[in-house]
């Protein structure tokens, strides 16, 4: 059955990326994953699977443009208004009580969850006492992130977002337009580390006070969701705050224990001692 | 129609998917021992809407998918708006945030590929009103895989665009009109 080869073809190239560059897609939810991958194959021109394993595995050029397919995501600046109207409301008078603050936008992607946080905590006045980590794996995506440059049609739906969380401010104070594009203010990323960070493989690397990490584990099967979710619970502090994506839940996972429900309708997380 | 046991239906419906959903999920047993899986397009900021309509209307419980979420036979499960739904070869359910397909988030074509990878043969998959072509691709992927394919008889759809591009895509799917899409998947859960 054809079906059948394109699945054993799809592990082969997973493992290959791994074993060869060291990018671990296998416990990826294997139904987008081969989405992903055969719109790489039919959009890069190749026959097969096999015959795209085989020019990645050759010319490490190809690598990028194929990363591109597995990891980029389009996301919106504050996507899910409601989501940031409760960091705003119901999150940010916790942190607030703190000297110094520590957020980490797990798979960040392009940035526009990054700058969605540092535009709020600046008009709640939390920006210069905060760290941001951004990571992700993909290197095009963190220069992405650090570049700051939005299509000029995208920037509506990212204001109309902004006003519907309770923005104080107008997102227009925030970038300059230029050629096309809406280059984001500097000053929102002299706090920002940038940072290749696999949830996969790599291990905690700072105490966090909220990690926000939407809709990236939805890609991940359970066995990787439960490891990313346990590093985020190591990595964050006594009564720290977690944030998922709307559809994404801590319900099916083992450390679903580990994390009271604090917003349960935005999915924010509080961590809970046993 | 066929011999292997189904485990699963999907169901794609676009414009006029209400009234057309109506004649079908509340005939639909208590006790129906399949998963059956909806996918609507309803505009991203539309949530749920469908949801507490067809809990009043349907025996069946009806739900909104989860993310991992196992598949129960007896459940109804909408894809949510705004991501797509699909099904993982473990059964579990799978949501993503991938860009639109056939400018659809949720798309039926995203439901139906991937169900028909997990199932095979053992998926029913049914295409109802709309108007455009999303769901096409997919039930030719449901034939491909030897599962059912059934359309909704364009003729009498309230919009017949999507049945039109499923049937040229799938040849040799069942056409059928709503009171016998309905008949037909209720007959599924007794005869076994």
């Amino acid at each position: 059955m054809p079906d059948k080869i394109e699945d054993l073809e799809i592990q082969l190239l997973l493992e290959a990326l791994f074993q060869h560059y060291h990018y671990d897609f296998r416990h990826y939810a294997r139904a987008s994953i081969k989405r992903r991958l055969v719109q790489a194959r039919d959009q890069l021109g190749f026959a097969s699977i096999s015959a795209l394993q085989d020019r990645v595995l050759h010319d490490p050029d190809m690598l990028p443009r194929l990363l591109g397919y597995l990891t980029v995501q389009v996301s919106e600046m504050f996507r899910d208004p409601s989501y940031f109207r409760a960091l705003r409301e119901k999150v940010l008078p916790h942190l607030r009580t703190y000297p110094s603050l520590k957020v980490w936008i797990a798979g960040c992607s392009a940035g526009e969850e990054l700058y969605s946080l540092a535009i709020l905590l600046r008009e709640e006045g939390l920006y210069e006492r905060t760290l941001f980590y951004a990571t992700d794996i993909n290197p095009d995506a963190l220069s992405a992130a650090e570049a700051g440059l939005y299509p000029l049609d995208r920037i509506r739906k990212f204001t109309e977002n902004h006003q519907k969380s309770g923005g104080k401010s107008s997102l227009s104070d925030y970038y300059t337009a230029a050629y096309g594009r809406a280059v984001f203010d500097k000053s929102l990323r002299d706090r920002v580390v940038f940072s290749d960070h696999s949830l996969v493989t790599d291990a905690v690397f700072a105490e966090m006070h909220l990690i926000s990490c939407r809709n990236v584990m939805i890609y991940f099967d359970r066995a990787l969701q439960d490891r990313a979710i346990g590093l985020f619970r190591e990595s964050l502090t006594r009564k720290g705050f977690l944030g998922l994506g709307s559809k994404e839940s801590l319900r099916f996972s083992r450390h679903a224990t580990g994390f009271a429900d604090f917003v349960p309708e935005e999915k924010i997380y509080q961590r809970r001692e046993p | 129609m066929t011999r292997t046991t189904i485990k699963a239906i999907a169901i794609g419906a676009s414009a006029g998917a209400v009234q057309a959903l109506q004649v079908i999920l509340p005939r639909l047993p208590v006790g129906y021992p399949l998963p059956v899986l909806v996918v609507v397009h309803v505009p991203p900021d539309r949530s749920n809407v469908l949801l507490p309509l067809f809990q009043s209307k349907c025996r069946m419980r009806v739900k909104e998918a989860e993310d991992k979420e196992p598949m129960d036979g007896g459940v109804i499960y909408f894809a949510p708006s705004d991501y797509h739904m699909l099904v993982e070869a473990d059964g579990a359910l799978a949501l993503s945030n991938d860009e639109p397909v056939n400018y659809s988030r949720p798309s039926i074509d995203v439901l139906f590929e991937s169900a028909a990878d997990a199932y095979g043969p053992a998926l029913v998959g049914v295409i109802l009103t709309g108007a455009n072509n999303d769901g096409a691709a997919g039930l030719k992927a449901v034939t491909d895989a030897g599962g059912v394919a059934i359309v909704e008889d364009p003729a009498q759809a309230y919009a017949s665009a999507m049945p039109d591009a499923a049937l040229d895509a799938a040849a040799t799917a069942k056409v059928m009109n709503l009171d016998a899409i309905a008949s037909y998947l209720s007959s599924l859960g007794t005869a076994r």
